[in-house]
């Protein structure tokens, strides 16, 4: 389904704010598989879905999506085959707009966009149905701008847009972590059903070790632009927050061991 | 009444300058000055084309025509040349001063006796009317007049409607969202570019048509006469956003029409009163800033005047 193949990128090149984002990542999906991504802080792992999602050129390495090579697509023409909700609640719909209006494009994603009406009366029909569905009692409010919901609210419409067509991919980028628990409660379980529900191949960043250890079939940790541990099947099953916790401790622990032997390296040669 | 009836008529001829500015400030929040050139454009080849013995609805529709491209143009340095927005805008309008120079061979060009869209109305009025004035609450007005306020009343209804139909449609609807949330529009499959290439177009067609129409309503295309023009149109929009006071697309745009009328009428009060034509860019500057800074002030005054109570 998915093919990551040595992909590589990195930011600011030969300046002072110099990034290696990603270097040389690998990674393939199986179709219908539920991939946790985690990490430490600038690990890669949000440049990771943003390379697939094309977001910007790579500098080295390819992206398979459904049997085509989709490096050089554009990140519009990509959006055919895929579906995103970001981290932002704001990031992913028109506030301005109404629900029904941001529900409507979302009916077309990838598709063209001609001079038939918006809001045609078989399309609104299956909104209130599909929205009713939330129990946010937004089906009565689907002519309210979207910028009057709350965040909440606004990232739960955000999943149902990103999959109202089903998607080849659905590439969630930790689009609980502004929410508060509550909210954040809400949506993961809207994910989990509908990636249920339909199918879906579906890749979640997540800061959340809760998350990490509870959703998904299968799970990786970055670090430093690398993919560096990657769990599957019962592997992934047995795995608990403690032992996620254990391995950041170990990546914590190696990192600090870098430093203090480059220190140690400099006390003794400069 | 003559003035009442010629300021409504400047008024709705300009307010399609209104609904161009709307579309590039309001609905992009791209801040287009090709507006300036492009209102001249429209009245440049409008008159040329006139002066030619070209149809005057046929030489009208070659002015929206000639906009689009100009505004295209803008878009296009922005989106794939990534120039800012403001610059490229600049640019443009000051490549048209030399394009408009061109296409007129002079700085003006005057139409007073061509066959136009207010010569073809005025006969149709009195064709129709059989007379060459009738009385409204006791004032004279000449079926010239009637007829011209007739003709620019039906260009706006006509601009006015089709704009909001097509903000109705797929396309319009994802033109919206471009606007408001660009990253959201490109995750959902729509070239964000095209988009505001696409819609700079249509803003400064309308822009042209505005100006074609105006040149014909005074009888002369001038390279001059679309200098300060984008804050005129800025003007139109604010006064017509605080008049309907939402943000449903359909009152917007009647407001933009709206407010070009008010502000037309305003101006044309003020000049009445003895303001010197002179400083009227400098007050319609004034008036803009004001409008801008106004609303965030008193909300902040009034937050402090809360804030002083209850301490």
């Amino acid at each position: 389904m998915l093919e990551v193949c040595a992909v590589r990128k990195t930011f600011h090149r030969g300046t002072a704010n110099e990034v290696r984002a990603l270097q040389g990542v690998d990674l393939r999906l199986e179709e219908g598989s539920f991939l946790v991504v985690i990490g430490t802080n600038g690990s890669g792992k949000s440049t990771l879905l943003n390379a697939v999602a094309g977001t910007f050129p790579l500098d080295a390495g390819a992206i398979r999506l459904d049997g085509e090579d989709v490096s050089r697509w554009a990140e519009h023409r990509r959006a055919f085959l895929i579906g995103r909700v970001f981290q932002n609640p704001f990031s992913g719909t028109a506030p301005n707009l109404s629900i029904a209006e941001n529900l409507a494009l979302a009916a077309r994603r990838g598709r063209p966009r001609r001079l038939g009406w918006a809001l045609a009366q078989q399309v609104r029909g299956k909104m209130r149905e599909t929205i009713a569905r939330l129990n946010m009692g937004l089906e009565d409010r689907l002519e309210n701008p979207i910028g009057t919901l709350s965040g909440g609210q606004r990232q739960a419409l955000t999943l149902l847009m990103a999959t109202w067509l089903k998607p080849k991919l659905l590439l969630l980028d930790e689009h609980t972590a502004a929410l508060d628990p509550k909210s954040a409660d809400q949506v993961i379980h809207l994910s989990e059903q509908i990636i249920a529900r339909d199918k879906l191949t579906a890749i979640m960043v997540t800061h959340s070790m809760h998350q990490a250890a509870n959703l998904g079939d299968r799970l990786v940790m970055m670090h430093r632009g690398r993919v560096i541990h990657d769990f599957r099947g019962a592997e992934k099953k047995r795995l608990r927050v403690n032992e996620l916790l254990d391995r950041f401790e170990d990546v914590r622990r190696a990192d600090q061991l870098d430093e203090t032997a480059a220190e140690m390296l400099g006390r003794r040669y400069i | 009444m003559s003035l009442l009836v010629g300021s409504w008529t400047l008024g709705l001829i300009l307010s399609m300058l209104a609904l161009g500015v709307f579309v590039s400030f309001r609905v992009f929040h791209f801040p287009d000055i090709t507006a300036d050139g492009s209102l001249s454009l429209g009245a440049a080849v409008a008159a040329v084309l006139l002066v030619k013995g070209v149809s005057p609805g046929l030489a009208t529709a070659a002015g929206f025509a000639a906009g689009m491209v100009a505004g295209a143009t803008a878009a296009t340095l922005h989106t794939r040349f990534k120039i800012n927005g403001l610059l490229a805008g600049i640019l443009v309008m000051t490549a048209l001063f030399s394009v408009n120079l061109y296409i007129m061979g002079r700085s003006n060009v005057p139409l007073m006796r061509e066959k136009t869209l207010i010569t073809q109305a005025e006969a149709a009025g009195q064709r129709f009317a059989a007379r060459s004035s009738f009385s409204v609450f006791g004032w004279d007005v000449t079926i010239r007049d009637f007829s011209m306020l007739v003709l620019a009343l039906l260009a706006t209804l006509i601009a006015g409607v089709l704009l909001y139909l097509f903000f109705r449609t797929n396309l319009g609807t994802a033109m919206r969202a471009t606007g408001d949330n660009a990253q959201m529009i490109r995750a959902l499959g729509v070239n964000d570019g095209n988009m505001l290439v696409l819609g700079l177009a249509i803003s400064n067609g309308l822009v042209a048509l505005s100006g074609a129409l105006l040149a014909q309503y005074q009888g002369f295309a001038d390279v001059q006469m679309g200098i300060g023009m984008v804050v005129w149109g800025l003007a139109s929009v604010i006064i017509g956003e605080a008049l309907v006071g939402t943000q449903h697309i359909g009152p917007i745009i009647a407001g933009a029409a709206m407010g070009s009328v008010l502000f037309r009428l305003l101006v044309a009060i003020a000049l009445r009163w003895g303001l010197d034509p002179n400083y009227l860019k400098l007050i319609t500057a004034a008036f803009v800033f004001v409008a801008l800074v106004l609303p965030d002030f008193l909300r902040k005054w009034g937050a402090r005047k809360a804030g002083l109570a209850g301490a």
